[in-house]
């Protein structure tokens, strides 16, 4: 009897878990219509609280202790719970929301409790115990599926600031031969990488030798992005590119000066067009009006 | 593996041409300085052109032989290009610190023999240079600052 076997609430827990989860099921969605009725399609979240119910029977068929958060038992629950929040989050629930919806398992299970401990001689003693183990673990799943929402939401984010830094550094084509990166917004450590990136990639792909960066929208310029600008010069040159800098700002030239910036091994133009009429020329190109002979 | 395998040193007129294809090791470059300088001496070459567009791995070590090699080859009136870097090697010298200072760098190696004076086969072209690139140990980007 004290043996690995459960304790008598685990055992009674798992049991109404076990056996009577079309009835909790059902119970689950009623509640979750009753509170969501009309406001939410939780449709989808439904099908999830089956899975759920599906995977915790699982897991309690193989072992009837009710699997504490965090082990290994606990991992295909998990991500049941995964599934629920990202169906919620779609579905346009907030995290409280989502946790409220796990939280409405309670009642049912709690009156399945109630009536086997009726039916079983003795019950009432263990009803109290079982009780309290089925709240934690419902605690606990809300957690989860709480803890699963906030991740997703930062998972978003992530992938969004991603796609922002790749969309913010375009490296495109002027002529043949001259790439130009418009920079615009301030360069951090994390956007030099991926300007410096996209830039050498590009480079290679094109075969091309000129590259100009322009900073026209860079609103600062400070020793530390300077220091990122010449980075990215100084690895251009080493694959055998040469970098113009173009669309200094007099702010920006000003500041340059007064920091003691040193840009002399680096080729500097005020605008774009500038910038790009000396790579016409260094790539042997002459730009001329037609109709008036060189 | 062994300290013998040598990176081959090709000859094209006064070009000497030396593809970098395996990861260098240290031995392996130490021999190479000693063959490439014994090479230019022996052949009269006054150009060193180094692919190393199939290196992907350097280290400061690596850097610090092609900036040796360079500065060796221009004390025998040899320029040296480096040519077809990759983008990670170039990030990774730029972060050592080592920006090859005096070296000429090209996309490839077509480039980088335009880069370089008398490509001409004849063992002695001496009517000299072209006319755009004469000084060929100054830095980046020689015309039009």
């Amino acid at each position: 009897m004290t043996t690995p076997t459960p304790s008598p609430a685990d055992a009674l827990l798992s049991a109404v878990l076990l056996e009577d989860s079309a009835v909790l099921l059902t119970a689950w969605a009623a509640a979750l219509d009753r509170q969501f009725a009309g406001a939410r399609d939780v449709a989808d979240a439904e099908r999830e609280c089956g899975r759920l119910l599906t995977a915790v029977g699982r897991e309690l068929r193989a072992d009837p202790a009710i699997p504490p958060r965090g082990s290994t038992r606990w991992e295909p629950l998990r991500d049941v719970l995964v599934e629920l929040s990202r169906d919620c989050a779609q579905a346009g629930l907030s995290p409280s929301e989502t946790a409220t919806l796990v939280f409405l398992l309670k009642q049912p299970l709690f009156d399945r409790l109630r009536e086997r401990a009726a039916e079983s001689a003795g019950g009432a003693e263990g009803l109290t115990d079982a009780l309290w183990a089925a709240t934690t673990f419902v605690d606990e799943l809300g957690l989860e599926s709480f803890d699963a929402y906030l991740r997703s939401r930062e998972d978003i984010i992530r992938r969004q600031q991603d796609e922002l830094l790749e969309l913010s550094t375009p490296v495109v084509k002027l002529w043949t031969g001259i790439l130009a990166v418009p920079l615009i917004g301030t360069l951090d450590s994390a956007r030099t990488q991926v300007v410096m990136e996209s830039l050498l990639e590009k480079i290679i792909e094109t075969d091309a030798p000129m590259a100009i960066i322009d900073i026209t929208g860079v609103p600062t310029v400070d020793t530390l992005v300077a220091q990122h600008l010449l980075k990215t010069v100084a690895a251009a040159r080493l694959m055998g590119a040469d970098c113009i800098i173009s669309g200094i700002r007099p702010q920006i030239a000003q500041t340059i000066v007064h920091l003691g910036l040193d840009l002399s091994d680096v080729t500097t133009k005020a605008s774009l067009a500038d910038a790009l009429r000396v790579a016409l020329d260094r790539s042997g190109y002459e730009v001329r009006k037609i109709g008036r002979p060189a | 593996m062994d300290g013998d395998s040598r990176i081959p040193i090709l000859r094209m007129g006064r070009l000497l041409l030396v593809t970098i294809q395996v990861d260098m090791h240290d031995r392996m470059a130490v021999a190479l300085q000693e063959d490439l300088t014994g090479q230019i001496v022996r052949t009269g070459a006054t150009g060193v052109l180094i692919d190393i567009s199939a290196l992907d791995l350097v280290d400061s070590f690596i850097g610090r032989m092609l900036a040796d090699i360079a500065a060796m080859a221009r004390v025998l009136d040899a320029a040296t290009v480096v040519v077809g870097m990759r983008p990670a090697v170039a990030i990774t010298l730029v972060e050592l610190g080592l920006s090859l200072e005096g070296v000429q760098t090209a996309l490839n190696v077509e480039r980088g023999m335009a880069l370089l004076p008398s490509v001409a086969t004849e063992p002695d072209a001496d009517e000299g240079e072209d006319e755009d690139d004469g000084p060929v140990s100054e830095a980046d980007a020689a015309p039009a600052r």
